[in-house]
Parts: structure tokens; C-alpha cells; sequence
């Protein structure tokens, strides 16, 4: 049985046929919308690198059905950037080394925008660990993660500041 | 993953319909279900999609002093509502110290009930399981079983019930409000979980189409705000199911404690609500002899099912260690780890 679905990706709607349910939000982005920055670790929702914002919130990729997300809207490591304008978070990354393979990156800059969108954790360290545990990185590069969310935080606060001002 | 039917209704009277046939499953986040489905733990024919029912995901603050709870709140948004956590502290302590961000976001008060066992041989299918496949054996029996349960387990069964928002929602007496093929009903959250006897394949009350709709802690619950407390031991600092876990709430007048509330985690086939451990601390001070006692009456008919004595010693400690925590007052601020025996915020004794 087909189902017509809608959804906004990036910022871009897209209107498709799903022939089978089984089709996780995750195998959608990576096979049919080619958007493999988005990626598959263990499939299992233990690892986080799947990570994208569905509707504003962080979730696990792999553990969502597509066709249950009819009108979401989705943003994927791929919608974060300005055009050549890295977002903060992206920055901080590279200004941070907050990774070495890179594989769990994109997962891990989408789960530290979500947090910071969540203003949970604020800039203690202690609560960010504990807020991006969802994220594993099997290089260790977790000392330059907290580094970089830190500092992405920091950039945030001072742009509120101003807002604010 | 075995292909299903996907059925998305648009009213509870149709989903409890469509989930009343043979071999339909209700479909909330998924977080537990794609899971098991991807591991051919779960092979369900028909998928009824409740997510996008109107009006299952509100918090409900109700004239008569109780709290109503929709069953599609996100277990992020009720832990995150500031009323809601300044009210009922250990439940959103509880919450918060379950899976991880990414989880929460997506997980669902109805789905966190009737999520399934961690046991491995349950996620193992060339294992035998009493509790997937009725009938076929346990091999957790003769296994690897140092976190499985030590009250209330049977020869056929000795999985846990690895809910963490279970164990002070129990301890505070929450109702489960279920809608069915006959109407709608309520019962006791302490009656959904069953324990496993000879018929481990049954991990609840529910019936073939019943939908839980809302979660309702009655007004009575809000009394122990002001010491309330759920501490969870893992295996690592996070991101981790308990191995023992305690939810502790009190009420203390006048240095004597008037309403004692305690419940266990991870022990058990269902959230362990130790009613005798209550009975103790009503009317004493709370101190360390009083803790004591209840932690002994808690777990008087513990037994091990396996490698896992030490998890009757581990919950005695836990029970004082919570019940120590609660009587010093619940703190304004969650620790930045939540109900973690290495939480930075003072007040506790090291065991």
C-alpha cells in the first residue's frame, strides 16, 4: 500500500510516496533524499549519530518511522549553514578539534544545537556531558565536544545580551 | 523487520478498534517498539499510529488538587514543565536520569508504562524466553543474570521491568486511565505491571485494544514536594537502565515523619512500591535507625534469582541512601546529574 506523505526538509517541502512503511526517518533522509550527512552508527538509537531536529527537538533518526512524521519538519546537519557561513556550533567545532574520525560530528552538532535550544544546561560542563550522552564518540574527542559547546554557548549568550540590550 | 500494516486512526474509538484485532500493536514514538521490530523481538502485523490523535498531549493541573497527564506527552516536555517538576520533583528527577536527551525528546508518558524488559535473552531470539515465546524456557535463568530481579520473579521469568518514571509515579499512587473495546476504565498504576508466575508472556493488565490515554497522580501526591527524591544506580554515570533504583518521598512535621512513600526500581517485574517500609517511618523521626529498618522491611522477601546477591545489599543501601536524600529536602535546583549516587550537590552520605 503507497502513502502520500509531506514533509519540510531543510527548510524545503517534499511530497513523496512511501511504498513501505518499514522506511525510518534516518533510511528516508540517507537513501531517498540523499542526504548522508546524517549518519547511521548502530541503528538501535544507542549512538546519537543519527541525530536531527524533528519540529525544533533532537531525536534519534533510526528509531522514528517516516511515515508517522506526515508534516514534520526536519532539519539535518545539511540545513544548519548559511550558505558558506558555518553555524556557531559548526565553528566551534573546528575552532575546538571537537572530533577525530568525524562520524559521529554531524549527530553530535545537532544534538548540541537542540540542547542549546533546550537551555537545560546552560555553560556548566557537568550538565552538558550529561545532556549530550545521547551522543557517543568511539575517537573519545570529548574534552574538545565540551569545549566546542562551550564556547557555542558563550557566542549565544553574548548575542541574547546584545538582543536584549 | 517483518512488513506490517500501518493504520492511522483518527479518533481512540477507532484506534482501540483497529488495536483490537489479533496481532496490532499500538505505535507511539517507537522508541522501544522500532527497537524490538528491528530485532524481530516484536513482529506485529498492524501498526496502530496514535501520535496523531487530538488531545492526548496535555498536562492537565484538575480542580480537585490532582494532575492529569496525557499519555502522548513527551517524557522531555512533563520533566521540563516547571510546575509539574516544582510538584512532583522525584517523578521529574526520575525522568530526567532515563535514556538520553534525544530519547526523552521523542519518548512518550504512555510508551514509557509498557516499554518492555532489557533482559537480554528476551532481545536475543536464539534465546529461549518465557516472556517472548511462551512456553519456550528461560535461558536467563542459567545465565548471565547479575541485574536481573530479586523480588517477585518465578521460574519461568526473572527480567526486570526497567522503568525509571514508574517508581515514584507508584510510590505516589498514580492512576492509568484506559480506554478499551468496553468504554473507559481506570486502575491503580501498582495493578498494570503484572509479575511473571507461570505466565511471564503477560507484562500487563491491558486487554487486546486498550490504549492507555492519560496518567493521574491524585492530589494527595503534591503533599511530599518538599522531600522527594529517585536515586538510580547504573553501570555508567549516564545514559544507562538502573540496576537498583529507589524513589523516597516524605512528609515531615515537627521532626517526625507523618507520610512516608517509598518504591523500588530494576528489582522487579513491575515498580516495586514497599508498603511495608512506609509502615515503619510513619510517626519516627527520620533517622539513620529508622532508614535502616525500612531498608530491611523493603527487602525482607528478596531472594536471589542468580549472580545477583549483591543487588539485595545494593537496594538496602539505595532505599537508606534515598530516604536520607528526601529527608534532607529536595533541592531547588536538579543536581546536573540526575538521581546519580555521584551527583555533585551535597547532602548525602556515603553508604
Amino acid at each position: 500500500m503507497n502513502h502520500s506523505i509531506s514533509l519540510t526538509v531543510n527548510g524545503a517541502r517534499r511530497d513523496f510516496v512511501l511504498d513501505d512503511p518499514r522506511v525510518t526517518l534516518l533510511d528516508l533522509l540517507r537513501e531517498r533524499f540523499h542526504l548522508t550527512g546524517t549518519k547511521k552508527g548502530c541503528d538501535r538509537g544507542q549512538c546519537g549519530a543519527c541525530t536531527v531536529l524533528v519540529d525544533g527537538k533532537r531525536i534519534n533518526s533510526c528509531l522514528a518511522l517516516a511515515i508517522s512524521h506526515d508534516g514534520a519538519d526536519i532539519l539535518t546537519i545539511e540545513g544548519v549553514a548559511r550558505g558558506d557561513q558555518l553555524h556557531p556550533v559548526q565553528a566551534a567545532f573546528i575552532a575546538h578539534d571537537g572530533f577525530q574520525c568525524g562520524f559521529c560530528t554531524p549527530g553530535q552538532i545537532m544534538s548540541a544545537i537542540g540542547m542549546m535550544q533546550e537551555a537545560q544546561a546552560g555553560n556548566d560542563p557537568e550538565r552538558i556531558r550529561e545532556c549530550m550522552s545521547g551522543n557517543l564518540c568511539r575517537c573519545g574527542a570529548y574534552a574538545g565536544i565540551v569545549d566546542a559547546v562551550l564556547e557555542a554557548q558563550a557566542g549565544a549568550d553574548e548575542t541574547n545580551q546584545r538582543r536584549s540590550a | 523487520m517483518k512488513q506490517f500494516d500501518y493504520v492511522r486512526p483518527a479518533t481512540v474509538a477507532e484506534a482501540v478498534a483497529a488495536a483490537a484485532q489479533p496481532g496490532a500493536v499500538y505505535l507511539a514514538a517507537g522508541t522501544n517498539l522500532l527497537d524490538l521490530m528491528k530485532g524481530g523481538v516484536s513482529r506485529p502485523d498492524r501498526l496502530v499510529d496514535v501520535t496523531h490523535l487530538e488531545g492526548l498531549d496535555q498536562i492537565e493541573h484538575l480542580a480537585d488538587g490532582s494532575l492529569r497527564i496525557g499519555a502522548l506527552v513527551s517524557n522531555a516536555d512533563l520533566a521540563h514543565d516547571a510546575k509539574f517538576a516544582k510538584s512532583y520533583p522525584a517523578v521529574a528527577e526520575a525522568l530526567l536520569s532515563g535514556a538520553s536527551a534525544q530519547l526523552r525528546n521523542a519518548a512518550t508518558v504512555g510508551g514509557n508504562l509498557l516499554q518492555r524488559t532489557r533482559c537480554a535473552y528476551f532481545y536475543d531470539t536464539a534465546s529461549s524466553c518465557n516472556k517472548r515465546e511462551a512456553g519456550s524456557g528461560c535461558d536467563a535463568r542459567d545465565g548471565e543474570n547479575r541485574t536481573h530481579a530479586v523480588l517477585g520473579w518465578s521460574e519461568s521469568c526473572i527480567a526486570t521491568n526497567p522503568s525509571d518514571f514508574c517508581v515514584p509515579l507508584v510510590a505516589l499512587d498514580a492512576i492509568v486511565e484506559i480506554e478499551g473495546r468496553n468504554g473507559r476504565r481506570e486502575i491503580a498504576l501498582d495493578a498494570l505491571h503484572r509479575l511473571p508466575g507461570d505466565t511471564p508472556e503477560r507484562d500487563s493488565a491491558l486487554e487486546p485494544g486498550d490504549l492507555i490515554v492519560a496518567v493521574r497522580l491524585p492530589a494527595a501526591a503534591r503533599g511530599f514536594a518538599a522531600h522527594a527524591r529517585y536515586l538510580k544506580v547504573r553501570e555508567r554515570t549516564s545514559y544507562a537502565f538502573a540496576v537498583v533504583s529507589a524513589a523516597a518521598a516524605l512528609q515531615i512535621e515537627n521532626g517526625k515523619i507523618t507520610e512516608a512513600r517509598l518504591a523500588l526500581g530494576g528489582v522487579a517485574a513491575k515498580p516495586w512500591r514497599a508498603r511495608a517500609a512506609e509502615d515503619v517511618l510513619k510517626g519516627v523521626a527520620p533517622t539513620a535507625d529508622a532508614f535502616q529498618e525500612a531498608a530491611w522491611r523493603a527487602l525482607s522477601d528478596a531472594k536471589p534469582s542468580g549472580d545477583n546477591a549483591f543487588k539485595i545489599e545494593l537496594a538496602r543501601r539505595i532505599v537508606v541512601r534515598a530516604l536520607t536524600l528526601a529527608a534532607a529536602g529536595t533541592p531547588v535546583r536538579l543536581p546536573a546529574l540526575p538521581a546519580s549516587p555521584f551527583a555533585s550537590i551535597s547532602g548525602a552520605i556515603h553508604v
